[in-house]
């Protein structure tokens, strides 16, 4: 299965992910950006400042909120007359953003939002899992997960075609992992304004707010009803599925590069253990695959692009020969013990005939490390589930019992 | 002339957001967006699949009207679409004056070219007339009831008006459903003035404060009258002009028309509480000289 395409050597810059996800945004043409600073969201909105203040983003204006909750308030008004909206936060913001976050989606206004992975307080902690995005799993928008830069950077693109389809109209986050990708410098290509203006056009609302044609937005919506808006936002998550894929082929097809569409393989053909996970710790069990792999030890990689929608069908087909199934969530549903992978994918196999065993670790809570020697521990346990059967479901990882 | 917001709606008998809204886009005009918060107006205007309003219009959420009108002004500078047309977003007291102040006040704060119309009838009245901070000194409200130890809400309106002119608005005005061609040029004004500019219209609400539904501009003439609710224009944070009331009415006229003071005539103590409004009023007519 193809990760990557061509990576040409001769464009690759060197820049923090955050630099790469802003001029990825810029070239996307946004025509407002409204955010407000919180870390480690900060390095992508101080370079979308720096590009407005030097004149780089035509027909776009950057609101400097008071809030999380203006942030993204503004853009419901600026979605709502036409703009091409962007906004970026993280951890106590999104959570602030709560109830525009439902709004937005139930407006169907395609508003792209980076979302820079953070924990959540309390305690207070600004380092990377993903239980900000996660708990805000209902609110009706599309949860994109990347596992590198570049894939930050080229996901916003495809974000916002995706959320601006017709047949989609739902906002969508880019989720990237705090610290982890938004400060970390690496080589990338920035998106070509020439390419991404082929890859993505202009985006053309189906309404605004126009007084030459006045419609009113945001009606109430009684018993009689409220039930269809919901069940057409959810016909419209269901359209996003293939759009996700659309949009990550005809990226390929513009830009030379791919990540997959709703999942990416790695290394599942022949795998007996296959372990499923989003975001950054993708490269890290990339690596420890290979080094098992070398050993003889037969396991591969889902990795889910797309949360929101679930990809069922594809995860299932993925993981059909698989004897073992290891889900790493980074976040926790507190009172059942799981991460939401993890329950999800179960929930997904349950009345089919496949009934593979699956384990869920949860892991990387509050920035705490993930390395390859927790991956390798993981997977020596899984081939024992193969041998014995589940002993432990679900479980914490890494947790120092010296110090509870 | 035509009608902006037509008749068909849910509004009460003598309703005071249909009036206030009907006076704002009379003096707005039809090249205009409103940005409605949650509230009465946004529910009986609204009901899906209908809507009473002829000018494109927006409800989000209950807090964040003048968020909303500020990325719609950023949205049409952005894309040269400003032209004339103008925003105002059309809020009640709790929707201003508490739970929306922040984006509010960040709103008036970055300077967008927005009106925002605060209908004050001073509670909650959409869930059932609970108290704000747009509650008058006295008056009985449902979480603010008069009781055996209490005589109702017992702080004074929050000075709205003011706050808003601590934020450098080039044009700050109050008004009154009994004032209608008052309301209309206000907004008038507000709308063509650039800048964040605020019209707060003091609007009697038949249903929660108890009176007949024909009486809406009589008891919100006799606030003005009394000088509870003093009429005024501010320019960059000047008074610059004030209505004159001549001799004032006692505030007891105004009180005794409505069943959310009646406890101030029939408890005991009643009388010294009487006063204290007056003292309200006393104060209201020597500082802004009505």
């Amino acid at each position: 299965m193809a990760t990557k395409g061509k990576l040409e050597m001769e464009k690759m810059v060197v820049v923090e992910g955050s630099y790469a996800v802003a001029h990825a945004v810029k070239v996307c043409r946004p025509n407002v950006i409204s955010a407000y600073p919180i870390t480690p969201q900060t390095h992508i909105v101080e370079g979308l400042s720096q590009f407005i203040a030097d004149g780089e983003i035509q027909n776009c204006e950057y609101i400097n909120v008071e809030s999380e909750f203006s942030a993204l308030s503004a853009l419901v008004g600026s979605s709502a007359v036409g703009a091409r909206c962007y906004s970026a936060t993280t951890s106590q913001g999104l959570e602030l953003m709560h109830e525009v976050l439902f709004n937005v989606s139930g407006m169907r206004l395609p508003v792209v939002m980076t979302v820079v992975n953070r924990a959540v307080s309390a305690p207070i902690n600004i380092w990377n899992d993903h239980q900000d995005a996660i708990s805000q799993r209902d609110t009706g928008w599309i949860q994109l997960y990347a596992e590198d830069l570049q894939e930050a950077a080229d996901m916003t693109a495809q974000a916002f075609k995706i959320a601006e389809d017709k047949g989609v109209l739902m906002p969508a986050m880019v989720c990237m992992d705090g610290f982890i990708l938004s400060h970390v410098y690496e080589p990338v290509i920035l998106l070509e304004q020439e390419l991404t203006d082929e890859y993505l056009p202009a985006y053309e609302p189906l309404n605004t707010l126009d007084p030459k044609k006045p419609m009113s937005f945001g009606t109430l919506a009684d018993p009689n009803y409220y039930t269809e808006f919901r069940y057409l936002q959810q016909k419209a998550m269901e359209n996003a599925l293939k759009k996700i894929e659309d949009a990550a082929n005809e990226f390929y097809d513009v830009f030379g590069r791919y990540y997959g569409g709703l999942i990416d393989e790695y290394q599942t053909e022949d795998a007996d253990i296959i372990l499923m996970a989003m975001g950054s710790i993708v490269g890290t069990i990339k690596d420890t695959i290979d080094n098992l792999r070398q050993k003889g030890v037969k396991v591969g990689l889902l990795k889910v692009r797309s949360f929101r929608p679930f990809p069922a069908e594809a995860i299932k087909e993925a993981i059909k020969d698989a004897k073992v199934v290891v889900v790493l969530d980074k976040n926790i549903s507190l009172g059942l013990n799981e991460g939401a992978l993890f329950t999800e994918t179960k929930s997904c196999l349950y009345n089919t005939k496949n009934r593979v065993p699956v384990v869920g670790y949860m892991i990387g809570h509050g920035g705490r490390d993930i390395r390859m020697s927790t991956i390798e521990k993981i997977i020596s346990e899984a081939e024992e589930v193969m041998k014995t059967g589940i002993k432990l479901e679900s479980q914490f990882t890494d947790v120092r019992e010296e110090i509870l | 002339m035509k009608h902006l917001l037509v008749s068909g709606h849910r509004g009460c008998a003598g309703c005071c957001d249909a009036m206030a809204t009907k006076f704002t886009l009379m003096g707005a005009g039809e090249d205009c967006i409103v940005v409605s918060p949650t509230g009465c107006l946004e529910v009986m205007t609204t009901p899906f699949p209908e809507t009473s309003w002829n000018v494109p219009w927006i409800h989000s959420l209950f807090e964040n009207a003048a968020a909303v009108a500020s990325g719609i002004e950023a949205a049409l500078k952005a894309m040269g679409k400003k032209g004339n047309t103008r925003i105002v977003a059309i809020g009640g007291d709790g929707a201003t004056m508490d739970i929306g102040l922040q984006a509010i006040s960040g709103a008036f704060e970055r300077g967008h070219d927005f009106t925002y119309v605060c209908i004050d009838n001073e509670a909650y009245m959409n869930t059932g007339v609970q108290r704000s901070s747009g509650t008058p000194f006295n008056a009985s409200t449902t979480t603010s009831p008069a009781g055996k130890v209490s005589f109702g809400n017992q702080r004074p309106k929050k000075n709205m008006p003011a706050i808003i002119a601590a934020h450098g608005s080039p044009y700050v005005a109050t008004t009154s459903l009994a004032y209608g061609k008052d309301m209309i040029a206000k907004v008038k004004k507000a709308t063509e003035i650039p800048g964040p500019t605020y019209i707060h219209c003091h609007s009697p609400c038949t249903t929660g404060w108890g009176f007949d539904t024909s009486k809406t501009v009589e008891v919100a003439r006799m606030a003005v009258k009394t000088g509870l609710w003093p009429l005024f224009e501010m320019e960059n944070g000047e008074i610059t002009k004030v209505r004159k009331i001549g001799t004032p009415s006692p505030v007891e006229d105004y009180l005794k028309m409505q069943s959310r003071f009646k406890h101030l005539f029939s408890k005991e103590g009643g009388a010294e509480e009487i006063a204290k409004i007056q003292a309200i009023a006393d104060k209201n007519i020597e500082h802004y000289g009505l």
